[in-house]
């Protein structure tokens, strides 16, 4: 594949060499400052605001430059691991632009039957689909999901007079670092496991590492080397033991679909990562969502509200406030709620797309995406010359660079007008290229994936370190730019 | 084209493989069905079905404007917390440029330059607005923004300290966001007491001490109301070496004072208030801070910085704070955030300009005036409750009890909340003015 980004240069601004850079429109050139008149008093308002004035036509041009400049799953292909960038279908968005689900959140729950419906069906779906017993929609991303199931499982141990006591998170070495943030945000000690040489959970480490103090025990699985963790029901009975719970991080659901269900392995919790699993758009960074399933036994601390048919008991009881009951659904508040994780009921808008693509999915076209990502990443990796230490695999794969640096290896790939894999994580397999094609991409789009593989594996150290050369910018100084930092045009005054 | 794109129902529609080329795979991986590939233990393989319909797209597309249709055609008058402002057209039309939306997190900057200068430009834009010279590149929301605030403080703090203040009007659900985010880092939330819709300085004079490590106040409070002291809270802070956090909106904060001159060492709020029109909740979460604490910042930072050209370039910066290098030493673990919504949010205020964005400000400031009067001539109604200026919204006593009242809006085709046992608030913007008549005459009916 032959591949020039776009890269817009200023106009008409050579004199000072600045020919080179899209100087952005919107930049302290282009702004304008007014004074301030405002109805309100004097000392109650600034003085003045300085910002970008221009017109609707050049902001067009501007916005639509910029997005040539950028590259996504619409692009090309973007095999990153763990990040499970699918398509996403054009439709989802089209709905989440419904005027019907343009609703305030404070509405009552008798006007907004349509929106507690959808999230009464995605509660269920997901409940379903993961083998839980129920979920809560509000947590915003996968961290703020972990972040929620640790809060979930601590009002549990704390239920039981072991809130103090169990004051250990147990989180594998090849984990997210999301896992580790997580667990130390809500006050825990983190207890970093070792994997075993097969790429898996060390049972006896973990045996080892397990004990009175355990909260919880958070795994991926497929961990992230795509592997399955084949001893899971001896991971559930040894964490359940010693009376901790085991929470499933869903980054890498994608292998699952109508496989393995996180509920029937024994999991307590879980998070579902929707922009992952469920195709909507990861947006450049977000919004995402991460909701949570728990089983029975710890549906009563998730957060408020969730959603249920009306008439199921339980109560509300927001004071002062006036929230109807009348209508099929309601919004209800766990008995022994860890309380709210969003100031809202979380990201809205990426729920409905979620909804939309599992409706359009179903039983199976949820399968099919999960056999097709895992036999894309078994075929990709046959396909590929550089070395893949550990299997079997699921839907990705981690292959190792070798005697080449996996980052120089990443920006090489992008002059083959692909998007490389995620570099040099997990550590456990020497510089690192960690491949996730989804199930997206098609045999042809696979074969063109391996022959940039192949051309960077073939290519010596120094052709590496001097790409990429087709992208609208040259490899990045990331350290000079951490050292002298520019946060804001403000910073870049005078340059 | 195959059946599956019609009818649903025969494997995902966005897998194109073609049975011969399955077969070729599946061939050149040594398998005989992809069943071989997957490694599960018999015990946990699920050999059920979840149950769940396909769809054509169109069918699924039906599916969910139904499902939604059943939610009433009310004209909302509400806000505390989440705003509605007519979203121009061309948001919605760049910001769903393919190449933006699906991309991901720009950890490859050579390659996504057009999301890292947007970013760069919001950062810009709202570094002029609260005058800090930090902004990162977005939280999930106001309250989670508050709760970072509250970490970050902690952290940055000479002295040890476990209060966190916030003022007694806080919505219940901001404060339990921030409870359940501070909780593991042993901080205490407390109220201190407000007097008509305003800090009280000398009541918050006494609350503080020298335990405090961050008092939190709201310009526009989640009342409406223009807070009239914050010169004062800012010397409160500054006295008892705790940070002060301001609440606010891109919006208000193109009228208001300017945060920094008037000492807040972060601002937090809801910076959707421009890019995302009425949206269940979903919002932006705005971070600002002071330079002095940019290694402690939450969240992604873009920086300019320089190519092997030597052309400016931008990248993500001072990773290092995150949790995909620091883990358990992050300074937040927040991964995925709301990008998408801050180039929403980036392009609607230079859509504005500086012009339109004072504009803005002032018809909300004007628009809830003027409703707030027309309300109190009511029979029954007395508005505003707070004696103060507001910015699109207020609350305003009823004779009847709030609830009913509201209940019989709602009938009426209007949404306003019901907040105490006698007190509605109601929430005026260039979104919904254009109902304010029938509005008034509404609540003439009722109240």
């Amino acid at each position: 594949m032959r591949y020039d980004q776009a890269r817009w240069t200023q106009a008409g601004d050579s004199s000072e060499g600045t020919a080179d850079q899209y100087e952005p429109l919107l930049s302290e050139k282009n702004t304008e400052t007014v004074a301030v008149e405002s109805p309100l008093p004097d000392d109650l308002t600034r003085d003045e605001l300085e910002l970008p004035a221009l017109e609707e036509p050049q902001l067009a041009r501007h916005y639509t430059r910029l997005s040539q400049m950028n590259y996504g799953v619409d692009s090309g292909p973007y095999p990153l691991g763990s990040c499970t960038m699918k398509y996403n279908p054009k439709f989802t968005e089209d709905v989440a632009a419904l005027g019907d689900a343009a609703v305030h959140p404070d509405r009552s729950d008798r006007s907004v039957q349509g929106t507690l419906g959808l999230m009464a069906g995605l509660q269920d779906y997901l409940a379903r689909i993961g083998g839980m017993d129920a979920v809560s929609l509000q947590p915003p991303a996968g961290a703020a999901g972990e972040f929620t199931g640790i809060l979930v499982a601590k009002a549990f141990h704390e239920q039981h007079g072991e809130g103090e006591t169990r004051d250990e998170i147990i989180v594998p070495d090849s984990a997210h670092g999301t896992n580790f943030a997580s667990a130390a945000l809500a006050g825990y000690d983190v207890v970093e496991l070792p994997s075993g040489e097969d790429g898996r959970v060390d049972l006896e480490a973990l045996e080892a590492a397990a004990s009175e103090r355990t909260a919880l025990f958070m795994l991926t699985n497929p961990n992230t080397l795509g592997l399955f963790e084949r001893d899971i029901e001896e991971i559930a009975e040894i964490i359940h033991g010693a009376g901790g719970l085991l929470y499933y991080d869903g980054a890498n659901l994608n292998a699952l679909l109508g496989r393995a269900r996180p509920g029937d392995m024994g999991f307590d919790i879980m998070h579902y990562n929707v922009h992952k699993t469920f195709a909507t758009p990861h947006g450049g960074g977000g919004p995402g969502a991460g909701p949570v399933g728990v089983t029975d036994e710890l549906a009563e601390f998730l957060p408020a509200p969730r959603v249920r048919e009306a008439g199921g008991g339980g109560s509300r009881g927001h004071e002062g406030e006036a929230r109807g009951t009348d209508g099929v659904y309601e919004l209800f508040d766990p008995e022994s709620t860890v309380g709210k994780v969003h100031g809202f009921e979380g990201n809205w808008l990426v729920l409905v797309k979620t909804y939309a693509y599992i409706a359009r999915l179903g039983d199976d076209g949820l399968a099919d995406a999960s056999a097709k990502a895992v036999l894309n990443a078994n075929y990709l990796a046959s396909q590929v010359d550089y070395d893949v230490p550990f299997e079997p695999f699921h839907h990705e794969f981690v292959a190792s660079a070798g005697d080449q640096d996996a980052a120089d290896v990443a920006k090489r790939m992008l002059d083959y007008g692909v998007h490389p894999p995620t570099t040099k994580w997990p550590e456990i397999v020497p510089e690192a290229l960690m491949t996730e094609p989804t199930e997206i991409e098609s045999k042809a789009t696979l074969d063109q994936l391996a022959e940039a593989f192949d051309r960077v594996a073939g290519e010596d150290d120094e052709t590496l370190a001097e790409a990429p050369n087709r992208t609208t910018s040259r490899r990045i100084d990331q350290a000079s730019a951490a050292r002298n930092l520019r946060l804001s045009w403000q910073a870049l005054d005078g340059e | 084209m195959s059946g599956r794109h019609e009818t649903g129902g025969r494997g995902s529609p966005y897998a194109p493989h073609t049975a011969e080329e399955t077969a070729a795979m599946l061939d050149a991986v040594g398998a005989d069905d992809v069943t071989e590939l997957f490694d599960i233990p018999e015990p946990v393989a699920f050999d059920g079905e979840f149950g769940i319909e396909a769809r054509s797209e169109q069918a699924a597309e039906r599916h969910v404007a139904d499902l939604l249709s059943r939610n009433d055609d009310l004209t909302e008058f509400l806000g505390r917390g989440h705003y509605d402002h007519y979203v121009p057209s061309l948001v919605d039309h760049l910001s769903q440029r393919s190449e933006f939306l699906t991309s991901y997190t720009q950890y490859q900057p050579e390659v996504t330059q057009g999301f890292l200068q947007a970013l760069f430009e919001y950062q810009s834009m709202l570094v002029e607005l609260t005058g800090l010279g930090i902004v990162n590149a977005s939280m999930y929301d106001h309250a989670s923004a508050l709760a970072e605030a509250a970490l970050l403080a902690a952290r940055v703090r000479a002295t040890d300290g476990d209060r966190v203040l916030v003022p007694d009007y806080i919505l219940d659900t901001r404060r339990d966001v921030l409870e359940n985010y501070t909780d593991g880092a042993g901080l205490a939330v407390e109220t201190y007491a407000t007097d008509d819709g305003n800090v009280d300085p000398d009541a918050l004079a006494e609350t503080i001490d020298d335990e405090a490590v961050m008092v939190y106040a709201e310009n526009p409070t989640t009342l409406g109301t223009v807070e009239e002291h914050l010169d004062a809270v800012g010397d409160l802070a500054e006295d008892h070496d705790a940070l002060f956090c301001l609440g606010s909106d891109p919006v208000a904060l193109s009228v208001l004072q300017e945060p920094a001159s008037v000492g807040a060492d972060v601002v937090v709020g809801d910076a959707a208030t421009l890019g995302l029109p009425t949206a269940y909740g979903m919002g932006l979460g705005l971070f600002a801070c002071r330079d002095d604490f940019v290694r402690q910042v939450p969240g992604r930072l873009v920086g300019a910085g320089e190519d092997d050209a030597d052309r400016r370039a931008y990248t993500l910066t001072l990773q290092t704070r995150e949790q995909h290098i620091r883990r358990e030493r992050a300074t937040s673990n927040i991964c995925t955030n709301q990008a998408w919504v801050a180039l929403r949010t980036a392009i609607h205020a230079a859509y504005l300009g500086p012009d339109g964005l004072v504009g803005l400000a002032n018809d909300c400031v004007r628009l809830a005036d003027d409703l707030a009067s027309r309300l109190d001539a009511v029979a029954g109604v007395q508005a505003p409750v707070h004696d103060r200026h507001h910015v699109r919204e207020f609350v305003a006593h009823t004779d009847q009890p709030a609830a009913a009242v509201a209940r019989d809006l709602e009938t009426e085709g209007f949404a306003v909340h019901a907040v105490g046992e006698h007190e509605i608030q109601v929430c005026v913007t260039d979104a919904n003015r254009h109902a304010a008549d029938e509005l008034v005459a509404a609540v003439e009916e009722v109240a």
